[in-house]
Parts: structure tokens; sequence; C-alpha cells
């Protein structure tokens, strides 16, 4: 489904990802950890093109995605759900708007059938009462769900997450683990997630990689990485707000 | 050596604010260049233009209202007395008309609108795009700047003249009230007079270049904005440095736009 092959992106003289390639089956879950500012999130932005790498190849679902003209790449992006950090809903819409938005675009759905779109996939994030609601009346979590819903509203084939637990407390991130979980096994896609959140990682990944001086330096399962006796590994999983996050929970 | 470091800081810092100050033209430029790339190809956004229309005429208008009113009564009160020692006090309705339809009115209106427009618009796409809400509408497969930026740049290029001519009105109206207090005028006299004097050619000119002002205002705004970078920082500077762009541009294109129209019409 993803094929990355020897990515390369640098902001002037700092290099973030130097020589990069990795590959995400059909279905499977992939979870990228890696310090802060090793370049987890611009792999995310390289791969639908929010940001121009310098080098190298992303194939996503056997499309060369950086020689895609802007016609092409648009058509490839209505195949790939981003959930941002921040959700980054639209403010100044409400949540009906937001999850609309997408749908009045690309399809030629009637009022209707709209609407029963917009209240299905907010059955799925269990939020059908804020319908009407602005963003700024959503707390951290429900803009998080809203944002997912908007996502997977136009059933992509490749969703990607950055942080999607970030800044939530331990049980309001292991719920939306879990309803990631869950929307990828009913909606069968295929899912890369950037993450710090252990408990996360646990609950999505089939497979997990581990980005460190802008290389993929480690993969496995996240057993066989917890369990690593290399010492940057040791080091990285025993960091004290993992351990936090799992004790609470 | 102080001396030396300090002279290269100055020429340093010098160099940024050109450096800066080029790339905004480029960025201007090449923003003005999609605009008209994009405002002729559907999806046409008509339901966003007529929103940005609405909101923008609304949010305007109170503040146009009370300085239009103003400033035709204070130029008439400042006009009157200087006539007075001419003994051309019959000739205020008419000069006072003139420069209200010619200059004042226009440039006046659209100073306030980019004073309150394009620091909003700066501020509304800087904070979309700190927040990545321009990137989730590019992912979205939709293009951002057809969907806020030539809606906004088109609603502000079409709602400014629409002001102007109210405030051309509620300006003759405070010019009225000025010169009722002063002279005993009716106000089939003053209309008789303003209409002899300000020709309907007058108003063309005058109009037609808030057509360019409006332009100004929303794309000097929605360029700050969409460029913005620096999170909260970068968001209240697109705010700022929008209403000074924009006033400033406004300012150098008004000296352009009369010129010209005094070269193709001389008797103007």
């Amino acid at each position: 489904m993803v094929e990355i092959i020897n990515l390369k992106k640098a902001f002037n003289s700092y290099i973030v990802l130097d020589d990069v390639s990795l590959s995400v089956e059909k279905g499977e879950n992939l979870v990228v950890f890696g310090r802060s500012g090793t370049g987890k999130s611009v792999l995310l932005k390289c791969m639908v093109r929010l940001m121009e790498p310098d080098s190298g190849k992303i194939i996503i679902d056997g499309k060369d995605v950086l020689s895609l003209n802007i016609k092409e790449l648009n058509e490839l992006r209505k195949q790939i759900g981003f959930l941002f950090q921040s959700a980054a809903l639209y403010d100044s819409m409400s949540v009906r708007q937001n999850l609309e938005f997408p749908l009045i675009r690309h399809f030629n759905f009637t009022p209707e059938e709209r609407e029963q779109k917009v209240i299905s996939v907010l059955e799925k994030v269990s939020l059908v009462e804020a319908i009407d609601k602005m963003p700024s009346e959503l707390s951290g979590g429900m803009k998080k769900r809203i944002g997912l819903a908007r996502s997977i509203i136009t059933e992509p084939k490749l969703m990607l997450y950055d942080e999607p637990t970030t800044g939530l407390d331990p049980i309001t991130s292991k719920e939306i683990s879990y309803l990631i979980l869950e929307l990828q096994k009913s909606l069968n896609m295929t899912s890369v997630v950037v993450t710090h959140d252990l408990l996360c990682a646990e609950i999505i990944a089939d497979r997990a990689i581990v980005l460190n001086e802008g290389k993929v330096q480690y993969q496995g399962s996240i057993p066989e990485l917890t369990s690593s006796n290399d010492p940057f590994l040791k080091n990285f999983f025993s960091h004290e707000f993992i351990k936090e996050n799992n004790q609470v929970n | 050596m102080n001396k030396k470091t300090s002279t290269s800081a100055y020429l340093n810092s010098i160099e940024n604010r050109l450096n800066e100050f080029f790339t905004m033209i480029a960025g201007l430029w090449i923003f003005s260049v999609q605009f008209f790339r994009y405002v002729f190809v559907p999806p046409y956004e008509v339901y966003e233009i007529r929103k940005h229309m609405n909101e923008l005429g609304i949010k305007t208008l109170p503040i146009v209202s009370v300085t239009g009113f103003i400033i035709g009564l204070v130029l008439a009160m400042q006009t009157q007395p200087v006539l007075a020692r001419f003994g051309a006090e019959a000739y205020l309705p008419g000069s006072v008309g003139i420069s209200i339809v010619r200059e004042l009115g226009p440039v006046i209106t659209a100073l306030i609108f980019a004073g309150r427009v394009s620091s909003g618009i700066g501020a509304e796409l800087g904070s979309m795009r700190v927040t990545e809400q321009i990137d989730a509408m590019e992912v979205s497969a939709v293009d951002p700047f057809k969907y806020l930026v030539v809606t906004r740049i088109f609603a502000c290029t079409f709602i400014l003249p629409i002001l102007t001519v109210y405030v051309i009105f509620i300006a003759l109206t405070g010019a009225y009230i000025a010169v009722v207090l002063v002279q005993n005028m009716t106000i089939e006299y003053y209309t008789n007079a303003v209409l002899y004097s300000v020709e309907f050619g007058d108003a063309i000119p005058g109009v037609a270049k808030t057509f360019v002002f409006g332009y100004i205002v929303g794309l000097v705004g929605s360029y700050k904005g969409y460029t913005a970078t620096n999170g909260t920082e970068g968001v209240g500077r697109a705010s700022t440095t929008a209403v000074v762009v924009s006033s400033l541009m406004i300012l150098i294109f008004d000296m352009i736009l009369v010129k010209i129209t005094l070269w193709l019409w001389p008797t103007f």
C-alpha cells in the first residue's frame, strides 16, 4: 500500500530525514516512534506532499506521489485521511459543516444522504449530540474525535495520524486509541500512526519503527522493541512519561 | 571594534528588511497572478463570496458611517470661513461635494476598510495557517487558495465600491448639516448646488478606483495571513503589517490612478 524509498528532507543545513525507507502492507497499522524533532510529522507531511522532500520516492497505492500533477495528487488525497495533532477543525464552521465540507466538494450526495453520512460517522465516534456545536465549544478529546470523524467520512484507504493522543488525559487517550483500532478494522484501512504514547501504540500497532538521526533505526513488534536490550531503545521506552501513562492505566 | 560590530549589525538589519520587502513584493505579485488564474475557474464558491461580502459590509458599515458623516461635516465647517473671506460662500456645496466625491469619500472609506478588514483577514487566515486548518483543507483535496483567498479578494473588490457610494451620501449629508448650521440654505438649494457642480464624470473615476483599493485590501490581508509563520506571534504580525502595507499601497495607487485619470481626461 505504501512504499517509501530513500527519502531525504533537510531544512537548510539541518537534515531531518536521511535515506528513510519503509513499507506498509495493505490493512496494516504501522506506528512511528522517535524523539521530538526526528522528522516523524515531516514524514507524514511528505507522504501527502504538504512538504516536498528533497529526494527519494513515495509510492502509495501504486502511484508515485512525487511525480503526480496537482489534479492527480488531489485524486490520490481523496483516498487518504489525515488526523492532525491539533485536529485542525475549521473553527468558523460547525461540526456538521466540518464533516460536510469534503462531502460537498467531492461527492454528489443529496442533502439527505449527506445528513445520513454525517450522523453515521458521528455515531461511530459517539458524538452525535455535538452535531451543531462549534469547535470552540468542544473539549480536546471531542475535537480529536470530530477530527477523526472528518478524516474517515470519505472512507479513505489510508489513514495518517499525527500524534492522535497528545495532550489528552490517559483515559481519553485510551478511548481514542481503541476507536482508531475499531475504525481501522471496520473500514479495513491501512494506517500510519506517529505517536509518543506507548499505550496507544500497544493498542493499535501491528508493527512499529523507530526513527533516529533521520533514519529508520529499529523496527519490529511493540513487545520486541520494548524488550530489546539495545541501549537507545531501553532508554527510549523507559522514559518517564511512558511509565506514568502505564501506571495510570 | 564595537563601533564596527554595531555598523555591521545595522547593515545586516537593513539587508534583512530589504530582503523581506522584496520577498513581499514578489509574494504579492504571485498571489495576484494566482488570483486571476483561479477566479474564472469553477467551482466559483458563490456562497462563500456572498458570505464574505455580507460580513465585510456589515462589519465596516458603522465605522464608515460615523467617519463619513464627520468628515463631511468638518470639511464644510473648515471650508466655509475660507470661502466667506472671498465672498464665495455660494460655492460651498459645490467645492465640498467635489472634494468628497473625487477624493475624500473613496480614500477615507478605503483606509478605514483596510484598517478593519485587512487586519481581520490577516488574523483569520494567519490563525488558520498556524493551527494547520489550511493544511487540513489541502489534504482533503480542496484548494485552500481558491476557497479562502480568491473568495476574500473578490468580496473585498466588489464590496468597497458599494460602501464608498454609501459614504459619499453620508458625507454629503454631514456637509449639509454644517452648511445649515452656519448659513441659511435650503436642502433644495444645497442639492441643486451639489448636483450642478458634481458631474457624473466626477463620480466614475472616484468610485472606479475603489475597485483597485478593495482588491489591494483583500490581496494584502490574504497574503499576510496565508503566509503567516511562528505561531500566535506570527498571526499578530500578519494582522498588523496587513493594515500598514494595504494603507500605504492604497495611498500610492491613489496617486498613480489620479495621475492616470488626469492624463486620460485632462479636463477632469
